[in-house]
């Protein structure tokens, strides 16, 4: 395996938990809803995940287990903030939290035990071909699933009536109401597609990225997807772009220390998190950018008159 | 004047009748036992003060509310209409005062979101185009409604029900928002559709038109039905005393007060946005003199909250010479010290921008109070006592009923909210006062009211700037008259030289000269 | 059965009291099924948890040393709540108060005198308020979501630290261990008592006073209410909300950067790799548990502080997991916030089948 190689594979292994987790809430804040609890969800589904895949072996259960814990997780804000109309950002906050310490609590007794490597999916003959047979035709089922879940989410938003009337949804949900679409009802269902999609990028990190359970192990990738939907101006396309961009500035690090470099690690380590302030700078001083792609109820709670 | 299907008023062949219809909000009986018989061909002016019920029923006639009791009859069938979707089924159509668009997305996708799923997009843009030209009603289907003016919108919500070819359509007060010219380009259209057999329920308090165009009319007053009359025959009088339930007093006008020093001067005031859907201020050149009550008329959208802003300092302006208050320049100064100036603001909305909805009233008083040197606030210290004092005079003074001694400013109703908002800056007696859409859903004895308290602020020699899109109400009051149109302002004319049609060519003309570059709209 | 909830026409100030001992009561309800299904009595277990720490004067101590920063740090959260402004870097600025605050015993640790605790504490509080600064200026500048650049900053502002112990700042005596060295005499904070309650806790009573003066009293207070519920009429009103985003965030940076030095200086007496087991972040349950009035906070943190002991508790005595702290702190949070809904809304359960004909 070639050196560049193997810095393309680790590029796609760190971003695709990040384009995952942002696909997921893409949507979510297209039908108008600020889903904060991310890393919360991400977290419970990479433990779950593990824990699923430990005691039945089988990483495809693992990833089963940790879907149902991200949609789960994002059951409970959806229950809160569209059935009992609390704030959005606090209850996106709490969940996080609530996640954080759940997982920790249930992670307990995975700690250190080997974990169940989800496999790739190794296409016949054409992963054979050198170089991008392992790039493109040698990864795992989650690799694939990211990249056809933006494609997906790119299309339907876009081209189906579903997606115009999730845009409606959140673009002016008092409208959406009084044309007889059920704003809440759409808002659970994006919501739990947020959830699944986080819950599915905990899975891959801790079946695909490292087989392994450690606390806090989501690193605050959450809240960079939550970035990243920024970054990207709510669009499919650019999210793809950032996901990658930020999978790159994310393994950088351990390249730039490989190659002996003199600067301290945990410099490097920041650079994820210094790159995502500096972006949300450039992008959100933009305000024509901004102000075309917002969602326009984003956050904002909606009560339909009885 | 009626073609129709020759359909009587009377004869049984109703579209839609609605019997004991009765809507309770808690306490409230917004609806209570209303009867409502409409007809094809027939153009039916729903009448009434605001909070006489007129909404309230008409969302229950389109679904999207449900009466606590009573029945709903679709050509002689009863019929329970459990959502806007099944009212859409029946053929019922509904154009909104507060339009139901979606900035963000085309003409086309506004429309198909009304439409049932499984059209083609191209094939709908082109009936789009087709029925809207046939119409007299032109758009671009593939137009961002974000870019459009208000009128374009309102027609969009009006082609948007004609392609569902509805056999009912309910418009809520259309022409609130278009020049007298768009009005009667709308009502030509409406009679056309009556013609073809269409039943039209026509909410309006505009009542000359109503008794230009409709047939028959049905008045609310407090959730209750009170009359039912046919307008042609009425006059604008007798129909305003069903509406009210008794006779409005005639305003008394500051008569004696002869124009003095000007007071409030814009000069060359021009201000960019940073809002793309905003709207840029340019040149504009004012004066308001002591003694005399100045109007800017306007369609809603065309920088009214801008110039609002400007003047009230909310937004201050790199030329000090922009704006003058009692010689003064001041372009520069924020809104705290124009006020120390004696100048005082009322903006448009009366939750959220004028007053706070969760805070009491006295908290309120604090808002425009803590500045000028009134006791309300020492040394950064807030006094309780003295704001609570302020407010207790505010709302004696300018009539405000309150069922607690210091509520909340959203349990107001939005009368002696308006009130409120309008009697804390009067009670200061400032030298100028700027307010913006004064009476503004307001119900008629409330703005009468208002509108009094205006015209003795003049008389007693202030300077008084009133930006309003209510023609009436600016022809009531007004001493001089200017036109916004695209964020420039016209000349002020005396109020006696100017007919309606005159300004709603003021209104129009600006809007030709601009072109189609110009960024009109009135997002919220 | 679904819920269906109506508007009140007034906030219920029944409720406002009643809603956070509601959400403490369905915390250890479920905290309770919890201790029932894992296997243990679930009477002792809470007991334990949220009675045992009061029991002796050792634990009451203990929660009150653990108290104070959560009371410091959930003050000034509070405001910034209340003015709509999300801080929730305060673990960030807390590290960087510490940190900050740590170079003095660390360069100067000869400086003995009680002037040099006074500059211990004051350079805490304002690296606290100028690390929270960070995030104030750019949503101020640029519009960039405070609750992202805050948050990333945590990361940043740890990272550092984590540098400065196991690099520059080790202690060359500390057999290699990442740590200062050890903080003595005047760099230390004074004691109140014989135990371990050190002066943090009156500065976390201070604070309350002060806070609770600035909100109910002052010009400045009002201004914050104001632009945090309505931004609109604050502009209105003349206020600034660019200034008070950047007040509120360095005040609670700077009440974070306290609790962080007078967590290094007291408890821990030398700088570690954490200072803090996440007290940042659970002052956010604080800041709401105590309905963003200070005095709220005072009990709210007393609480939380509580079932930090109680989960050491539970692990010593039953072997329960301690990071049933974090669930149970988590819970609590959204307990509140559901039961919040309470106050503007009234809860009415309707059948399924009249809601199908009605909607």
């Amino acid at each position: 395996m070639g050196a560049l190689e193997a810095v393309i594979l680790t590029i796609i292994a760190a971003s695709t938990p990040l384009l995952l987790a942002a696909t997921g809430e893409l949507v979510t804040e297209r039908s108008g809803v600020l889903n904060l609890g991310v890393e919360g969800m991400m977290i419970m589904g990479a433990v779950c995940s593990f824990a699923a895949a430990y005691v039945s072996g089988s990483a495809p259960v693992g990833i089963l287990a940790g879907l149902a814990a991200g949609v789960a997780m994002s059951m409970l804000f959806a229950f809160l903030t569209q059935t009992l109309m609390t704030s959005q950002v606090a209850t996106g906050l709490s969940l996080t939290l609530l996640g954080l310490g759940l997982s920790g609590l249930i992670g307990e007794g995975f700690t250190g035990l080997p974990g169940v490597k989800l496999a790739p999916v190794q296409i016949p003959v054409l992963s054979g071909i050198p170089f991008i047979g392992p790039i493109l035709f040698g990864q795992d089922i989650l690799v694939y699933a990211s990249l056809a879940l933006t494609a997906a989410v790119g299309y339907v938003l876009f081209r189906t009536r579903t997606g115009l009337v999730i845009n409606a949804v959140g673009g002016n949900h008092q409208s959406a109401h009084a044309l007889g679409y059920g704003v809440i009802r759409v808002r659970y269902a994006c919501i739990a597609f947020g959830g699944g999609c986080s819950g599915l990028a905990g899975a891959y990190l801790s079946l695909a990225y490292t087989p392994q359970w450690v606390e806090n192990m989501s690193a605050g990738r959450g809240w960079i997807a939550l970035a990243l939907v920024v970054f990207a101006t709510w669009l499919p396309g650019r999210l793809f772009v950032g996901a990658y961009l930020f999978g790159t500035v994310w393994i950088m690090g351990l390249y730039v220390q490989g190659l002996g470099v003199a600067v301290p690690s945990q410099l490097l380590s920041s650079l994820p998190y210094l790159v995502t302030i500096a972006v949300l700078i450039v992008i959100s001083g933009n305000k024509a950018l901004i102000t075309v792609n917002t969602p326009a109820c984003i956050g904002q709670p909606f009560a339909p008159e009885r | 004047m009626r073609s129709g299907n020759g359909d009587q008023p009377g004869s049984g062949a109703s579209v839609l009748e609605a019997r004991n219809i009765v809507k309770l909000f808690g306490d409230l009986r917004a609806n209570d036992d209303i009867a409502l018989t409409l007809k094809p061909g027939e153009i039916h002016a729903l009448l009434g003060e605001n909070g006489a019920g007129k909404s309230t029923l008409v969302k229950i006639l389109y679904g999207a509310l449900q009466p606590t009791s009573g029945q709903i009859f679709w050509k002689g069938e009863p019929v329970t209409i459990s959502n806007p979707a099944a009212a859409r089924a029946l053929g019922i159509g509904m154009v909104f005062q507060h339009f139901s668009l979606f900035d963000a997305l085309t003409v086309t996708q506004n429309i198909a979101l009304a439409l049932a799923a499984g059209r083609d997009s191209a094939a709908l843009a082109e009936r789009i185009e087709t029925v809207s030209v046939d119409y007299g009603l032109p758009l671009r289907p593939d137009a961002v409604v974000a870019d459009l003016s208000v009128g374009e919108r309102q027609r969009i919500e009006v082609v948007r029900c004609l392609l569902q070819e509805p056999r009912l359509l309910i418009l809520d007060e259309p022409t609130a928002v278009l020049t007298p010219q768009e009005a009667g380009q709308l009502f030509v259209t409406l009679e056309r559709l009556a013609g073809e057999g269409c039943a039209l329920l026509y909410i309006s308090h505009r009542l000359e038109e109503v008794k230009r165009l409709c047939h028959d009319a049905t008045i609310l007053r407090h959730g209750r039905l009170v009359a039912r009359v046919d307008p042609r025959r009425e006059s604008a009088a007798s129909l305003a005393k069903f509406m009210i339930g008794s006779d409005v007093a005639a305003l008394r006008s500051g008569q004696g007060a002869k124009p003095g020093a000007p007071l409030l001067e814009l000069a060359g005031l021009s201000m960019s946005t940073d809002d793309p859907f905003g709207v840029a201020l340019k040149d504009i050149d004012l004066v308001v003199r002591s003694g005399e009550i100045v109007a800017i008329a306007g369609v809603a959208g065309n920088g009214q909250s801008e110039l609002f802003d400007a003047v009230s300092g909310e937004r201050t302006n790199a030329r000090v010479d922009a704006v003058k208050l009692a010689g003064a320049p001041c372009g520069g100064e924020t809104i705290t010290q124009r006020r120390r100036r004696d100048a005082a603001f009322v903006p448009e909305e009366r939750l959220g921008h004028a007053a706070v909805s969760d805070l009491p009233l006295s908290e309120n008083i604090i808002l425009t109070h803590h500045a000028i040197g009134e006791g309300v606030v020492r040394n950064g210290l807030i006094d309780r006592g003295a704001a609570r004092d302020v407010m207790t005079r505010v709302a004696e003074h300018y009539d405000v009923r309150k069922n607690l001694p210091d509520p909340e400013a959203r349990a107001l109703s939005g009368g002696n909210l308006q009130k409120f908002v309008v009697g804390r800056e009067m009670e200061r007696r400032p030298r100028i006062l700027v307010v913006h859409q004064p009476t503004w859903g307001v119900d008629a004895g409330a703005a009468a009211f208002i509108r009094q308290s205006l015209i003795d602020m003049a008389g007693s020699g202030s300077a008084v700037l009133m930006i309003s899109q209510d023609l009436d109400e600016i022809f009531e009051i007004a001493d001089r008259i200017a036109v916004i149109s695209r964020g420039e302002l016209s000349e002020a004319y005396p109020a006696g030289e100017l007919s309606p049609e005159r300004i709603g060519l003021l209104m129009a003309g600006t809007h030709e000269r601009a072109g189609p570059d110009g960024g009109l709209g009135d997002r919220a | 059965m679904i819920i269906r909830l109506e508007r009140r026409s007034r906030r219920s100030t029944a409720m406002a009291l009643l809603s956070p001992l509601l959400a403490i009561a369905v915390t250890l309800a479920l905290g309770a099924v919890m201790f029932a299904a894992l296997g243990f009595d679930p009477a002792r277990a809470l007991y334990i948890y949220f009675v045992e720490p009061l029991t002796s004067v050792w634990s009451v101590e203990e929660v009150i040393v653990k108290a104070a920063p959560l009371i410091l740090i959930g003050v000034g959260l509070a405001v910034c709540f209340t003015a709509n402004v999300w801080n929730i870097g305060a673990e960030g600025q807390l590290t960087i108060g510490a940190l900050l605050g740590a170079a003095i015993p660390i360069h100067f640790t000869a400086w003995q005198s009680p002037l040099a605790l006074v500059f211990m504490l004051a350079l805490g509080a304002a690296g606290g308020a100028l690390f929270a600064a960070v995030p104030a200026f750019l949503k101020t500048r640029f519009s960039a979501n405070e609750i992202l650049t805050s948050l990333m900053l945590v990361y940043v502002a740890q990272l550092l630290l984590d540098w400065l112990v196991r690099g520059p700042w080790r202690d060359p005596e500390g057999y290699n261990f990442p740590q200062s060295v050890p903080f003595e005499g005047w760099q230390l904070l004074p004691l109140l008592g014989e135990g371990r309650v050190h002066i943090g806790a009156v500065f976390a009573v201070a604070a309350v006073v002060v806070v609770a003066f600035i909100m109910g009293r002052t010009l400045r207070g009002f201004e914050i209410r104001v632009v945090g519920t309505s931004p609109r009429a604050g502009a209105f009103a003349g206020f600034r909300e660019k200034r008070v985003i950047l007040f509120c965030f360095m005040l609670s940076g700077g009440l974070a950067g306290l609790a962080g030095i007078c967590e290094v200086a007291g408890p821990s007496g030398e700088l570690q790799p954490i200072v803090s087991p996440g007290y940042g972040f659970t002052a956010i349950i604080v800041a709401f548990l105590g309905r963003l009035n200070p005095i709220g906070v005072l009990f709210a943190g007393v609480l939380l502080a509580i079932s930090y002991m109680g989960g050491e508790g539970v692990q010593v005595e039953l072997g329960i997991s301690a990071r049933t702290t974090q669930v149970f702190q988590g819970m609590l949070l959204f307990f509140i916030l559901a039961c919040d809904t309470l106050i503007r809304y009234r809860m009415k359960l309707v059948h399924t089948r009249k809601m199908a004909k009605e909607v």
